[in-house]
């Protein structure tokens, strides 16, 4: 279901980024990085209880022609973005968070690995093969 | 002898084999066991290695010296090009092949010369036991170069990689006891050729090097060539053969776990314990991740790589390592080194002994690409000197299996729990609409079955259609009594049901299902109470009371020889019934509901007692006045407080008065069930518990609603028949007792729908300010 799959690092440079249609990757790219500004004007505006929302689902981050961008934030301030066609029917709220929630946990796993040095990019395959299942949908 | 030139190549090989035999270690002479050895290994017949030792001038010296055994190699070689043995060939023929010793290819000896090199680096691990299969690959091929001339060309066809690893246990068994031992085990159990053979098909390159010979070398090498080997090896820089040797049976081994290239042999698995206390002595303990990752950094293996096994073996992700765990890394670190590719999934035979955690039914990747690279892989010599030697066997390996067993139960319920939250998220879109839907059952029950009551009490003719649609049902029926019993039978079943449904999860089935039984309750109990009020004239117009003309109808419609009889029997009695009836009706249909307490005042009624009929028509007075007013006041109390009365009689009298107003409450819920409107809206009120209990009780309210239509249609017979009339007063109190039950059991459901809703509208809360956008 989702067109593009990113990890942004809390310095803001991408950990992992993934699309679909390999030719306009550059597009996608360039969505990831103008949503961050949303992310971050998202993150300051809810600024309730410290670690409240943090860790949620910050929702629909704007739309555009044909697609939407949702994101997500962690405690540890990595963001995890992912952009929808929105010719596809449109995916219910909760799936979206179904797939955030499946994204962290293999954020997380990969986290774990001892061999993973925090600010590397992601290259777990178990990663990779969860973002594929994610994204081979979409097609 | 003739002058020998060696190419550098020939040179080398020679040397090596010449080693290899040189058993004593005289560096001078090469045993003649193992040279004759050698020579078979030639696959040339016997009568050409005779030719070649005379010419070699073994025979004559009586032994194998240096320059003889070179001179017999080449004159090998050359009897294996096909040329004709002559001394002269020795220097004449040019490019002269090497000599081949069963299947032994040239290339072994590119590998066998690239192997040196490792060989050397192999030396440290001869200590080590079972050293991971990794280091073997190059040793194994000098080995196996070695191993071949030496061995016999008697196993003709057993795979490659059997061969090679067969060698290696027969000649460790001299040297290292300890690990001897193991290897001698390891072998022991590998006798079988067979998942050698699979495994064999991996190990394609130098396996085949090795085809046949070594295999089943077994027997013959303990015979005689391990020691013999084994002092050579160990005695020449060809140690690395032995560990190869070793490695290659621990390849074996666990390449060919059969047919499980992941299988960790027994020494494998002593070894990667021993490695494991190391870092942690307690063996159910975990290894953290950071020392982890340093001791499987000594490997050498690329960050990239280790990240990939770690991902593989650290089952139930929780960062650290337990046994099972650790050995799967290890084992997974050393076919790497040996050059097998990892796997994508976790082998099953690397899985630790999860008990449920089988989602990721991993698939062994049984032969992955086994690019064998031959490639001079640096095993990890670093853990071999940190290892001691496996002179500490693990006893109890079985136990430690268990204990591991055991250990990986501990991971796999964090596994399950991890998997338990992965899976969680998915569900949640759905368990948010299906978890409300299951747990409102009863009320959804309820409300279908109020529905249904309604629907059928609100259609005058459609009650009485599933009425009427039973009366020849009922005409069966022929005992009043029967029918009372019936009736409230039908009624207990239907809430009984009710009840069931509350534990079902299906509601709408369950509602379905409990409409069905009601419906096939009520039209029965109706019938039933049909039944006993025959058709006769009743003048119900004192019940205007929708359900009681519905009853009435039905009733009338209900051609019911006997149980007209009985009915009969009801209608006379109905007349001074129904103040009674009504009056401990309401009030037990009070408790269980406005709609209930309205039929089961009929239903009483119809049995009327004789004290309650002056309350009965008291009530009526007050139904008629305080009907309206009263439903929606009494509902509430009313609802309570016939919860806590159960029993009809009594409160009957007690709460003549309430009674009175709960039987026009009723009545009225009845009726506004069924047509009033006015007392609907004033149910609203409570709709949801009115209508919880006005729905579940939408069968009983009909069948009381049909006796209370008995009831007043029976024409005031009143002393017809006082056994009738008792007959019925026991039905009523029956029904009573029934509809009070069902009332306590709608309290209840009605608090568990409310403590629902309570639930649900606090959750809503908490998630309000989540869904900000």
């Amino acid at each position: 279901m989702a067109v593009c799959i990113a990890v942004i690092a809390k310095e803001n440079y991408p950990l992992y980024i993934r699309s679909v249609p390999i030719q306009n990757e550059l597009k996608f790219h360039y969505t990831v990085h103008t949503s961050l500004d949303v992310v971050e004007e998202k993150i300051s505006a809810v600024g309730k209880a410290m670690a409240d929302q943090r860790e949620l689902y910050l929702g629909l981050l704007y739309p555009t022609e044909d697609y939407k961008v949702y994101g997500y934030v962690t405690n540890s301030k990595v963001k995890f973005v992912i952009v929808v066609d929105s010719s596809n029917t449109s995916l219910r709220d909760n799936e979206i968070r179904s797939m955030f929630r499946k994204l962290h946990n293999s954020f997380t796993d990969v986290m774990c690995n001892p061999f993973y040095n925090p600010g590397d990019t992601i290259q777990s395959k178990a990663f990779d093969s969860m973002v594929s299942a994610m994204m081979v949908q979409v097609s | 002898m003739e002058s020998l030139t060696l190419t550098d190549g020939e040179q080398k090989y020679y040397s090596d084999l010449f080693v290899y035999c040189d058993t004593d270690n005289t560096k001078k002479v090469a045993s003649n066991g193992r040279v004759l050895d050698l020579f078979r290994a030639a696959q040339l017949p016997s009568e050409v290695v005779l030719q070649i030792t005379e010419l070699c001038g073994a025979t004559r010296l009586g032994h194998f010296g240096r320059s003889q055994f070179y001179i017999a190699l080449k004159l090998i070689a050359v009897a294996q090009s096909g040329l004709p043995l002559r001394v002269e060939s020795l220097n004449s023929v040019k490019d002269l092949p090497l000599p081949r010793f069963v299947v032994a290819k040239n290339e072994h000896e590119a590998r066998h010369t690239a192997m040196y090199p490792d060989s050397e680096n192999q030396g440290p691990y001869q200590g080590v036991i079972p050293r991971p299969p990794g280091r073997g690959q190059v040793k194994k091929v000098s080995a196996h170069e070695v191993i071949q001339s030496c061995v016999p060309t008697v196993e003709p066809q057993l795979q490659p990689d059997t061969t090679s690893p067969v060698v290696s246990p027969h000649q460790s068994p001299p040297t290292s006891p300890h690990w001897r031992k193991h290897k001698r085990q390891a072998s022991g159990g590998n006798v079988e050729r067979q998942p050698v053979v699979v495994a064999g098909a991996v190990w394609t390159p130098f396996r085949e090097a090795q085809a046949g010979p070594v295999v089943a070398g077994d027997g013959m090498w303990s015979a005689h060539s391990p020691p013999p080997v084994q002092e050579s090896w160990e005695n020449s820089s060809i140690r690395t053969v032995a560990s190869a040797s070793t490695t290659n049976e621990i390849q074996r081994q666990s390449s060919g776990g059969y047919d499980d290239p992941w299988k960790i042999t027994d020494e494998q698995r002593q070894y990667y314990i021993n490695q494991f206390k190391t870092i942690q002595p307690d063996l159910n303990g975990f290894i953290p991740g950071s020392a982890a990752k340093e001791f499987f950094t000594k490997s050498k293996l690329p960050i990239l790589e280790l990240s990939h096994i770690w991902e593989l073996s650290d089952f139930d992700k929780d960062g650290a390592l337990t046994l099972d765990e650790f050995c799967a890394a290890f084992h997974l670190v050393v076919a790497r080194k040996n050059g097998y590719d990892l796997p994508e999934k976790l082998p099953e035979s690397l899985m630790p002994k999860l008990i449920d955690l089988d989602d990721s039914a991993e698939v062994p990747d049984q032969a992955p690409d086994v690019g064998y690279s031959g490639s001079p892989v640096e095993v990890t010599p670093n853990k071999s000197p940190s290892m001691p030697s496996l002179n500490q066997t693990w006893p109890d390996l079985n136990q430690g299996n268990e204990q591991w067993e055991t250990f990986s139960e501990r991971s796999s319920s964090s596994q399950t729990l991890t998997q338990f939250d992965s899976n969680i998220a998915p569900a949640d879109p759905d368990t948010a609409i299906v978890h409300p839907v299951p747990i409102r059952m009863t009320p959804s029950k309820i409300h279908m079955q109020e529905m249904e009551l309604k629907r059928t009490g609100s259609d005058h003719t459609h009650p009485t259609s599933p009425l009427m649609a039973k009366p020849p049902d009922l005409s069966e029926e022929t005992k009043l009594a029967t029918s009372m019993k019936f009736v409230t039978a039908n009624s207990g079943d239907g809430y009984s049901s009710s009840d069931s449904y509350t534990s079902d999860q299906d509601p709408i089935t369950s509602v379905v299902s409990r409409q069905r039984s009601h419906s096939g309750n009520s039209p029965e109990g109706l019938k039933v109470v049909a039944a006993p009020p025959p058709p006769p004239p009743r003048p119900h117009a004192s019940h205007s009371r929708s359900s009681s003309l519905d009853m009435n109808r039905s009733f009338a419609s209900v051609p019911t020889g006997p149980q007209l009889a009985g009915v009969v029997a009801y209608p006379p009695a109905v007349p001074p019934r129904p103040l009674p009836t009504q009056t401990s009706g309401p009030h037990s249909g009070h408790r269980l509901d406005e709609g209930l307490a309205a039929h089961s005042t009929t239903s009483p009624q119809q049995i009327p007692e004789q004290p309650n009929f002056a309350d009965f028509s008291q009530f009526q007075a007050f139904a008629a006045s305080d009907q309206r007013s009263d439903d929606g006041e009494k509902h509430p109390e009313s609802l309570p407080v016939e919860k806590s009365s159960e029993g009809a009689g009594p409160l009957r009298t007690v709460k003549s008065d309430n009674q009175e107003e709960r039987a026009a409450a009723t009545v009225n819920s009845a009726k506004g069930s069924i047509m009033a409107p006015p007392p609907k809206p004033v149910r609203r009120r409570l709709k949801s518990e009115d209508e919880l209990q006005e729905e579940a009780l939408p069968l009983k309210s009909n069948v009381i609603a049909t006796v209370l239509a008995i009831q007043p249609s029976i024409p005031r017979s009143i002393g017809k028949d006082k056994k009738a009339i008792q007959a019925s007063i026991r039905r009523n109190k029956e029904t009573n007792t029934v509809l009070a039950r069902l009332n306590s059991e709608l309290q209840q459901q009605l608090k568990d729908l409310l403590e629902e809703r309570i639930s649900l509208e606090v959750q809503l809360e908490q998630l309000r300010p989540f869904s900000h956008l």
